[in-house]
């Protein structure tokens, strides 16, 4: 009969809590009784007194220590650990040193884009009830095509104040920049908005002087930052000052706090809504705003408590679909955002604030995390490299009673102290490149000053941690594994789960990052440079453009300048080509239902022969035709063609419908770029309307800085409250592809990391190589080998490896070129073999000089010195 | 102090483990002292007792051969030691020692 003995749950728990020493006699004995009580009073009975007895035998002699307690030790452990990790750190110097600086250099990018990115997530956190602050977006259009904005239909106020489920509404039109006159006389420039009563409810921005409440519900009041308050009248109160702006005044009645750094609303003062609605109507008493009047005007929300995203996407549909009923052919759709998305999210048009595109966010911290990666492999290459010399070490710590979990431990411990090693020089490294960072580009500032804070420490503490632990795993696995045995009794036999082809992977892994990095650098640059010696089609050589803002002032200055003996000619346009700019306007043709958007620009008559615009049919606008001013047009080639009007001659005299309005073609001009070149040849069409921003003044001059001051001293004349803001045409356009000189310079940096990165490991691969290969070098030598064979010998193996890796890498980033990058670009060079080769070659020769170098010596190494020991 | 002198109930099991010599293990221990003193002990708290004893080096035990019963299970033996005999010695002087002191009518009285 099989013997049956008590429940197996009730032993399985014994087992878990007795100790081991104790177990055994002590569940015997137990067994002993519960066959007796099997016997005397039934399986019943023996169970439930076995169950107490089991309950009873846990008492503090019995019951095994946890685990952790038994772990006591390792903590005695860890500082052995440290110190030896710490030894043999310093007897592998040229080891722990390429390691050490790797990861450093790859660590400053990270540690960069840990503080932006930690820095860019805290925007708008601070306002007290984030959660149920939401922004109203928009899109515009028809089903093809529709655009995404951040400004919202004007009357949408109206429609919200209906829904009880809305606890306030900040409701406001954006980009109110007038000059503000105090009492005294003195000039502010100030930049603010319009906004209605819920603002200050919605947003938490805390007042320090005066109640805002009801403040922004009369109209001429105002509300200013502390800053703005200070700035104006100093250290006496701003409360009650009245400031006169386009001849109006104006009463502040409260001061509240700066807008925080991380808040993407940013403002010097807040006006009442209703002086705008007031300013309107007294413009054209017959306003009433229409709800695609909705270019201007922004909407946050603050929902009722319990009211969710969806509930107040809900009411948004209902809104939007009612209102979309009495649109003709056109569609408002209505979405909320909550205020966290906003920063770093996407990007809208017509934002009222700071923006980060989540994309690009996305990009560049893919591209850092790719090069904290080959710095890893570079630890774990070098470490399983210098492995077997420590195979001794692993196998006797064995034997002494080290547990696998132990060793394991130690090999981590040393790849974090690497890592806090090279923490510290990254931060040195940090310090150094964060203002280059900075300065990168006109935005970046904006958004982030990425001062150091006692987060950001601890976020780089804890980023160096886990990049030790993830660079220490592999190599501690590995050799934590190693058998004691085979260890000791012949070590050279130790194979590492194929370790050689997998460090061989890791190597080519990264050369093949490190040659898309070059690659990439180079065609940007190319592309750049391609794009500044594009032909435009028009001239742009000594032209400088003034910024007049409005034409007011642009005839007052045009008199004063044409004076001026190195002004050579002047003309006026609203709008600066090939800058990226645009403005577009419908168009359509003979056919009613076929419309076109086409670019359009104000010019003056000047402006076709000023900027060497090639009128290839029909003539210039006629001289001062004030009442025609509409009427006529200068079209480009590019549009002729969309209309299919047959030849240029052909299609002067034809009538246009622009925007619904009759125009006349009176001229037509050879294509030219009007958007950046990527954007490639699009229908343009000038007229002659006077609404100019832009005097574009041709100097001729020996001495630029004079002439310039010149045209600054006529401007002071005119305006002396405004900056004089010139600029070269060229310069301008240099500046319209700072987003390639950006991208060169992220790239370029990246890939120099990339390459000294790989490169050390390659150093390193080389120096282990030929350090473990001596003996056979040299008996190869004694044998009668000479040095270049040996060289060969050496390093064949290697430009093997970056030969793989440029097989991989070449073709892979030239498909992502072709297909990804430039995919909408209508212009753009084609990666040919220069662009494409050079990268390898130099790859090529500096991982040639360095195994060459490290082999070199190698092969020099007299055979007498080396083969004495045996 | 504690430690120093035995328990009544540690005297008990150390007499027991004497009294069996080579058979000394745990739940003989019991019955032992079932058949001398006629209370049941419990396991557990024999096992406490016989713990304590060890720790206080008053027995030695080394585990037995493993049988067909108890599942297979050892027994752990117990031995007094030199210590646990004199201590139990010095008990059973202290006990006598009282004994003779007393006066034979203190007991011969009723």
């Amino acid at each position: 009969m099989d013997y049956q003995g008590p429940p197996k749950w009730l032993d399985r728990f014994l087992t878990f809590y007795c100790k081991k020493s104790k177990l055994e006699d002590l569940q015997g004995d137990l067994w002993e009784f519960y066959d007796r009580n099997l016997e005397k009073k039934g399986r019943r009975w023996a169970n439930v007194i076995y169950f107490i007895d089991v309950l009873k035998f846990m008492r503090i002699y019995t019951v095994q220590k946890p685990k952790l307690i038994k772990r006591m030790n390792f903590i005695a452990l860890f500082n052995n650990y440290v110190k030896t990790s710490l030894r043999s750190i310093a007897r592998n110097r040229l080891f722990s040193g390429i390691n050490v600086i790797g990861l450093a250099f790859s660590m400053s990018v990270c540690l960069l884009m840990i503080a932006f990115i930690s820095e860019v997530l805290r925007y708008d956190t601070f306002h007290e009830n984030k959660e149920r602050i939401f922004r109203v977006t928009s899109t515009y259009g028809d089903a093809n095509n529709s655009m995404e904005l951040a400004s919202v239909p004007q009357p949408l106020l109206e429609e919200l104040k209906k829904y009880p489920q809305i606890k306030h509404i900040a409701h406001f039109r954006r980009n109110f920049s007038p000059d503000a006159f105090l009492e005294t006389g003195e000039v502010f420039q100030l930049k603010g908005n319009y906004a209605t009563e819920g603002y200050f409810d919605v947003f938490s921005f805390p007042t320090l002087e005066g109640d805002v409440k009801g403040v922004l519900d009369i109209p001429y009041q105002l509300v200013v930052t502390e800053s703005t308050a200070k700035k104006m009248f100093n250290d006496v109160s701003a409360v009650n000052q009245i400031i006169k702006i386009k001849d109006k005044n104006y009463t502040i009645k409260a001061v509240v706090e700066d807008p925080p750094k991380h808040s993407h609303i940013k403002f010097d003062f807040i006006a009442s809504y209703i002086t705008h609605i007031n300013q309107v109507k007294e413009k054209y008493p017959d306003y009433e705003s229409t709800w695609t009047n909705m270019w201007m005007y922004h909407t946050f929300v603050l929902l009722q408590e319990g009211q969710t995203e969806t509930d107040f996407a809900n009411i948004l549909t209902e809104i939007s679909d009612r209102r979309n009923a009495d649109l003709s052919n056109k569609v408002v759709g209505l979405y909320p955002q909550n205020i966290v998305d906003i920063v770093p999210g996407k990007e809208y048009s017509n934002e009222p604030g700071i923006v980060m595109d989540l994309d690009v966010l996305v990009i560049v911290s893919l591209l850092t995390l790719v090069v904290i990666l080959t710095a890893s492999f570079n630890y774990m290459n070098l470490s399983i490299a210098k492995s077997l010399r420590r195979a001794k070490e692993i196998g006797i710590r064995k034997v002494v009673g080290a547990t696998r979990g132990q060793v394991f431990f130690q090999f981590i411990i040393e790849a974090v102290i690497i890592s806090l090693i090279a923490l510290i020089v990254a931060f040195g490294v940090f310090v150094v490149i964060k203002p280059q960072f900075l300065n990168l580009n006109d935005g970046i500032q904006t958004i982030t000053d990425l001062e150091f804070n006692f987060s950001q420490a601890l976020l780089f503490i804890c980023f160096a941690l886990i990049i030790g632990i993830v660079s220490g795993f592999l190599p501690a696995f590995l050799l934590s594994k190693l058998k004691a045995m085979l260890v000791l009794k012949d070590y050279t036999k130790v194979k590492l789960f194929s370790i050689v082809s997998f460090r061989k992977v890791l190597i080519v892994l990264q050369f093949t990052i490190s040659l898309a990095f070059i690659i990439s650098s180079t065609i940007i640059y190319q592309q750049y440079r391609y794009a500044m010696s594009y032909d435009l089609g028009f001239e742009t050589e000594n032209i400088l453009n003034i910024n007049t803002g409005s034409n007011e002032k642009s005839d007052q200055l045009t008199q004063l300048i044409e004076q001026i003996p190195e002004v050579k000619m002047i003309s006026k346009s609203a709008m600066i080509s090939s800058v990226g700019s645009i403005y577009t306007l419908n168009l359509k043709y003979k056919d009613p239902l076929d419309s076109v958007h086409a670019y359009h620009n104000d010019v003056d008559v000047n402006y076709i022969e000023n900027l060497g615009h090639k009128l290839i049919a029909g003539s210039n606008f006629p001289e001062r035709a004030n009442t025609e001013n509409q009427l006529h047009a200068i079209v480009n080639e590019a549009l002729l063609k969309r209309f299919k009007m047959g030849t240029p001659s052909e299609a002067i005299g034809e009538t246009i419908t622009v925007e619904g309005s009759p125009v006349q073609i009176i001229g037509v001009v050879e294509d030219f770029m009007y958007t950046k070149i990527e954007g490639g040849i699009k229908p343009v069409i000038f007229r002659n309307a006077e609404r100019y921003s832009y005097l574009n003044v041709k100097v001729e001059s020996t001495d630029i800085m004079a002439t310039f001051d010149k045209l600054e001293k006529a401007w002071k004349e005119v305006d002396d409250i405004h900056a004089f803001t010139a600029e070269f045409y060229d310069d301008r356009i240099e500046r319209a592809y700072g987003e390639y000189i950006m991208m060169f310079k992220i790239v370029s940096f990246l890939s120099v990391l990339a390459v000294s990165i790989s490169i050390l490991g390659l150093l390193g691969m080389a120096v282990y190589t030929t350090e473990t290969r001596i003996k056979e070098i040299s008996i190869r030598k004694v044998l009668g080998a000479t040095e270049k064979s040996l060289v060969y010998l050496l390093s064949r193996g290697f430009l093997w490896m970056i030969g793989i890796a440029a097989i991989i890498a070449v073709p892979l980033t030239y498909l992502f070129f072709n297909e990804v990058f430039f995919s909408g670009y209508e212009n753009h060079i084609e990666v040919g073999p220069l662009e494409l080769l050079l990268g390898v070659l130099i790859l090529f020769g500096i991982g040639f000089l360095v195994i060459g170098w490290q082999t070199l010596q190698a092969a020099r190494s007299n055979p007498a010195d080396t083969l004495r020991n045996e | 102090m504690k430690g120093t002198n035995l328990g009544e109930f540690e005297e008990l099991v150390l007499l027991a483990i004497a009294s069996l010599q080579e058979e000394a293990y745990s739940v003989a221990i019991i019955d032992e002292l079932e058949r001398v003193t006629g209370r049941t002990a419990k396991l557990g708290v024999v096992h406490s007792v016989l713990n304590r004893l060890e720790e206080k080096g008053l027995a030695n035990s080394q585990l037995g051969e493993s049988t067909n019963v108890r599942g297979g299970r050892r027994k752990r033996f117990y031995i007094i030691s030199e210590s646990g005999k004199s201590a139990l010695l010095k008990s059973k002087e202290q006990r006598d020692k009282f004994w003779s002191q007393i006066p034979d009518f203190v007991f011969n009285k009723a």
